[in-house]
């Protein structure tokens, strides 16, 4: 395949980029894609999470993990770092300045914001902040004009609401 | 023993070849992972926190509208055919399997709903995953069957939510959401062009990843490519769900457009190759699966190009399943050897081909030219 730049040389760099959603795909010898900054190999890593892990030790971490364990399920970080599993839902606080940095390389960030769950014995706030979740999901469905959907969020929040 | 029986459609609605794409896109599949407060995630479960999470399951049961009528089926009560044919069916994962042949650990169960296109796995890697499948590319249709169950479910359960991390799970790249939408998508034009490892190169560059058929560490085989959301924090499921949606319409139109490039500069080849899968289909003594795959991918084009106009999807989606080793053990009523079980395999195509409308000579134009010379 030739350069879609130059038309002279052999494409080596396929360059695939995301505009509002839309891939398009564009082949282009090194010269040109030097000449645009298209680095050869660039983008995300795509590894496995137990190599991630294990290179977890040569980025520097707020401080060493050593030892830290949950007290809950007695799971050592030791131990998530060999099998990328963590022992209970304890381990998210006892382990959560090191797993911030994790996540944050995994999804890019450490905020959740999807759907709000509502314990079972809710608190005024944990009430709100599902109710404020809800709201943004009718107004999606409504966007999308999925009034099925829309019926159906609207019934969960009129139960949260105080009669 | 417990059996299958208890399932009415036997989880099979998936093969039914409706909704979008249905010749290009085998099934949409939405699970959901969560997990209940106060026991250790699957790997470091010990029996009671199993039997426990399974204990609130069985009384969610019973306040859940969804759930009632729903069979609860207890792994390690069934026989391991049956289990594999579960598989098979993609119904459950390899893991509830259990390992070493030592079969699943007690407490580890999957409730199946008969009228329903959804099941829930308990005491999987995570307490519960609820997954929906469905033929063809229906996304927010399985999302909103997975996202109501999940509702109820949660209304019913103590489920484990933080408020920064979202719903907690045993593996950090599940975490959030615990949405993992996957389309299973059928490429042999793009492959053939060899335009593929551009457009999986792609795919990966937005935050999707590509699997084989059967999901996590599986090769890829009769040209089948799953793909899926990568990450699962920091964005709404919906806005996960979309983004998945977009890309795999995009992909769909690329091989639309290589299966074009085929019929333009290769026709003779690719309808060559068509055939001959066919022929072997229908005539073959011996086939193993990943041989099978392979010309079922050849025909399943054939049909998508309407060059083999008398087998329909439908057929083709099953005989995916039903030529796999624990469904073919099944109907022979024994374990078979893998030599054996090529021989029922290639058997039991030949069977179904031969019932589907036979292809007639007129489908055959060259051959009758053919007649003529020689006879």
């Amino acid at each position: 395949m030739v350069c879609e730049s130059c038309g002279d040389h052999e494409a080596v760099i396929h360059l695939t980029e995301i505009k509002n959603n839309q891939m398009s795909m564009t082949h282009l010898c090194e010269k040109c894609a030097a000449a645009k900054g298209v680095e050869a190999g660039a983008g995300p890593p795509n590894l496995p999470l137990t190599d991630f892990l294990a290179q977890m030790g040569d980025i520097s971490e707020p401080s060493p993990p050593g030892e830290a364990t949950c007290a809950f399920c007695g799971l050592t970080f030791a131990q998530f770092r060999e099998t990328g599993r963590l022992g209970c839902p304890h381990c998210y606080a006892s382990f959560e300045d090191h797993l911030r940095g994790l996540l944050r390389r995994i999804h890019g960030g450490t905020q959740h914001v999807g759907k709000v769950y509502l314990p079972l014995d809710p608190t005024a706030s944990e009430r709100a902040q599902r109710l404020e979740g809800l709201r943004r999901r009718l107004q999606r469905a409504v966007d999308s004009e999925d009034f099925e959907r829309a019926a159906d969020i609207r019934d969960l929040i009129r139960s949260l609401e105080p009669t | 023993m417990e059996d299958l029986t208890a399932v009415p459609d036997s989880g099979l609605g998936w093969l039914e070849a409706s909704g979008d794409h249905a010749d290009m896109v085998l099934s949409t599949r939405v699970r959901l992972a969560r997990n209940l407060q106060g026991y250790a995630f699957g790997p470091r479960a010990r029996i009671d926190d199993r039997e426990a999470v399974l204990r609130q399951v069985r009384a969610a049961q019973e306040r859940v509208a969804p759930l009632s009528g729903c069979t609860v089926v207890n792994l390690p009560a069934l026989e391991s055919r049956s289990r594999r044919i579960l598989l098979e069916r993609r119904l459950i994962s390899r893991e509830l399997l259990g390992g070493n042949g030592s079969g699943p650990a007690d407490g580890i169960a999957v409730v199946l709903s008969g009228h329903e296109p959804w099941s829930v796995m308990v005491n999987e890697e995570d307490h519960l995953r609820l997954q929906s499948l469905l033929a063809g590319l229906r996304l927010s249709e399985a999302w909103n069957l997975v996202d109501r169950l999940d509702e109820d479910l949660g209304q019913q359960l103590p489920y484990a939510f933080h408020h920064e991390f979202g719903f907690l799970t045993s593996c950090p790249t599940n975490v959030g959401t615990g949405v993992r939408a996957s389309v299973l998508m059928h490429l042999p034009g793009l492959v053939l062009t060899k335009e593929i490892g551009k457009v999986l190169q792609g795919i990966s560059q937005v935050g999707l990843t590509v699997r084989g058929l059967y999901g996590e560490g599986s090769e890829v085989v009769g040209n089948f490519f799953q793909v899926s959301n990568q990450t699962t924090l920091g964005k709404s499921e919906e806005d996960l769900i979309d983004q998945l949606d977009r890309i795999v319409r995009q992909v769909l139109e690329y091989e639309t457009r290589a299966r074009q490039v085929l019929l333009r500069d290769a026709r003779a080849v690719t309808e060559d190759k068509i055939w001959r899968a066919y022929g072997l289909l229908r005539y073959a003594r011996t086939l193993s699966f990943e041989e099978l795959m392979n010309l079922l991918s050849g025909v399943r084009l054939g049909v998508s190009l309407k060059l083999l106009p008398e087998v329909r999807v439908y057929t083709l989606n099953k005989l995916m399943i039903f030529t796999q080793p624990a469904h073919l053990e099944q109907a022979a009523g024994r374990d078979l050897p893998p030599q054996e079980s090529d021989a029922h395999r290639a058997a039991y195509v030949r069977r179904v081909l031969a019932t589907e409308g036979t292809v007639d000579a007129d489908e055959f134009p060259d051959d009758r030219a053919g007649d003529k010379h020689t006879g």
